[in-house]
């Protein structure tokens, strides 16, 4: 481009140059310093901006993670052809032992039904399921967030949970048109109202960039045990109550910490639960000026 | 006229051709593999990227653009904004005054040259975060990303080096 060399714009504008060229990369520090304060201060314009460039590159990511799903697919379709005998008669003997379950469950399902009717019980709406493909796993070391192909055209809506077949995986923070961004449990920013099964311990889900996030706020004098099954409590009404999350351990360090159900590190596909639970009383609970 | 017009395009997409390498390399560390523990520990492919292309031809890869595709990284991957263009141009700065040094040395020194530039930027994240949070993190993963980054080395720059080769000489 041409530049109309004009005596007093120069005049004024060279020496200006002479300094931005002089203090260059000192500058562009200064601006990623600035950015990550704007970033902090005002997160919604932020937020939008992720939303719209996530979308225009969710279609590039989806192309690209095709390959490598087919590759793991081949695989384990080998592995499975290696030990299908074992897997066979382990099926069988699992499947007895269910079929005696769903016996259990069918009683208790109707005894749970008539009891229900004598107290008017009102039971919560019940939820329904968005699948979608995970195809962006950003994998930063400070960072547990995944990319999904389904956005506010298929109803996600954030702070719905998320679900992989065994547990509870995340919680969406940023929806796009067609693709959305969850925040797994483990991210240091995510904080979960969760439920110990059998001494009904309420108590918070706190990732910290570690496989096994921990849970905050138990009292020390109460009487939780190690290899209690974590739920989600309901609390704060974005997530349905009752949500398998993981098991309960006691960590190195002497803390309580939760092994999540779901295998965090190789997801392929996620359901969000649609729950129409308490419309407007939803508080979120996340840190100020984290990655909402 | 018309062969002036075709020859251009022609050498400004070649020109492209550091940028493109970045933003394939920063897509491509974003498929998920199932393989287990992988999201913990992405090699730092854009790092690696930066790397070969500051040293070997930084003309076509202006800091603005460097920072630029950091904020993009950012945007994309939902870390905070500024983090990634934070340590790409710091790198590329300390890069950019060292560049004597590494061109026409052995491969060896330009990998040892990586691996403190790696550790260098994971110290970076590292003190980024730890602040952000508040409070000291556990630097463990950020240092199995960098020594990932400098065991996986050789293979992205053997294939930029092809590159360069066939494009851009």
């Amino acid at each position: 481009m041409k530049t109309r060399n004009n005596g007093s714009v120069v005049r004024i504008a060279a020496p200006f140059w002479g300094l931005v060229q002089r203090f260059y990369f000192p500058l562009l520090v200064l601006a990623a310093i600035a950015l990550m304060m704007i970033g902090h201060v005002n997160v919604g314009a932020i937020d939008q901006a992720r939303a719209r460039v996530t979308d225009a590159f969710t279609p590039i990511l989806n192309v690209m993670s095709r390959p490598a799903a087919s590759v793991a697919d081949a695989l384990e379709y080998g592995r499975q052809l290696v030990d299908l005998h074992e897997e066979n008669a382990r099926l069988r003997d699992e499947n007895t032992r269910l079929r005696q379950w769903e016996q259990v469950a069918l009683r208790l399902e109707a005894e749970n039904g008539s009891l229900r009717s004598l107290l008017a019980f009102k039971a919560d709406p019940p939820a329904r399921f968005i699948t979608a493909r995970v195809v962006g796993d950003p994998g930063g070391a400070f960072v547990r967030t995944v990319v999904i192909t389904a956005g506010a055209r298929d109803g996600v809506e954030r702070g719905q949970a998320a679900m992989s077949g065994q547990g509870l995986v995340g919680r969406v923070v940023q929806v796009g048109e067609w693709s959305s961004r969850v925040l797994l449990i483990t991210d240091l920013n995510a904080r979960i109202p969760v439920v110990l099964e059998t001494s009904r311990q309420r108590a918070m889900l706190a990732g910290d960039n570690s496989d096994h996030p921990t849970l905050l706020y138990v009292p020390g004098n109460t009487a939780v045990s190690p290899g209690e099954r974590v739920f989600t409590s309901g609390h704060g009404g974005l997530f349905p109550p009752g949500l398998p999350v993981g098991v309960m351990e006691i960590g190195k360090d002497g803390q309580p910490h939760v092994v999540p159900m779901a295998d965090l590190s190789s997801l392929e596909h996620l359901q969000i639960v649609r729950f129409a639970g308490t419309d407007g009383l939803a508080a979120e609970a996340v840190q100020p000026g984290a990655m909402q | 006229m018309a062969g002036g017009f075709w020859h251009r395009l022609d050498q400004t997409a070649r020109n492209l051709l550091p940028f493109g390498s970045i933003v394939m390399a920063m897509l491509l560390a974003m498929v998920p593999l199932p393989l287990p523990g992988y999201s913990v520990v992405t090699p730092p492919l854009v790092l690696i990227c930066l790397f070969y292309w500051v040293i070997h031809r930084p003309d076509l890869l202006r800091p603005l653009v460097v920072f630029a595709l950091g904020v993009l990284h950012d945007l994309i991957s939902g870390s905070p904004l500024g983090v990634t263009s934070l340590y790409l141009i710091l790198t590329y700065w300390l890069l950019i005054t060292q560049r004597r040094f590494f061109l026409g040395r052995s491969f060896g020194m330009l990998w040892l040259g990586f691996a403190l530039v790696a550790f260098g930027a994971s110290v970076v994240q590292w003190l980024v975060f730890a602040l952000m949070s508040a409070h000291l993190l556990d630097a463990r993963p950020v240092l199995v990303h960098a020594a990932l980054g400098v065991a996986l080395f050789p293979l992205p720059t053997y294939l930029l080096q092809r590159l360069h080769r066939a494009y851009l000489s």
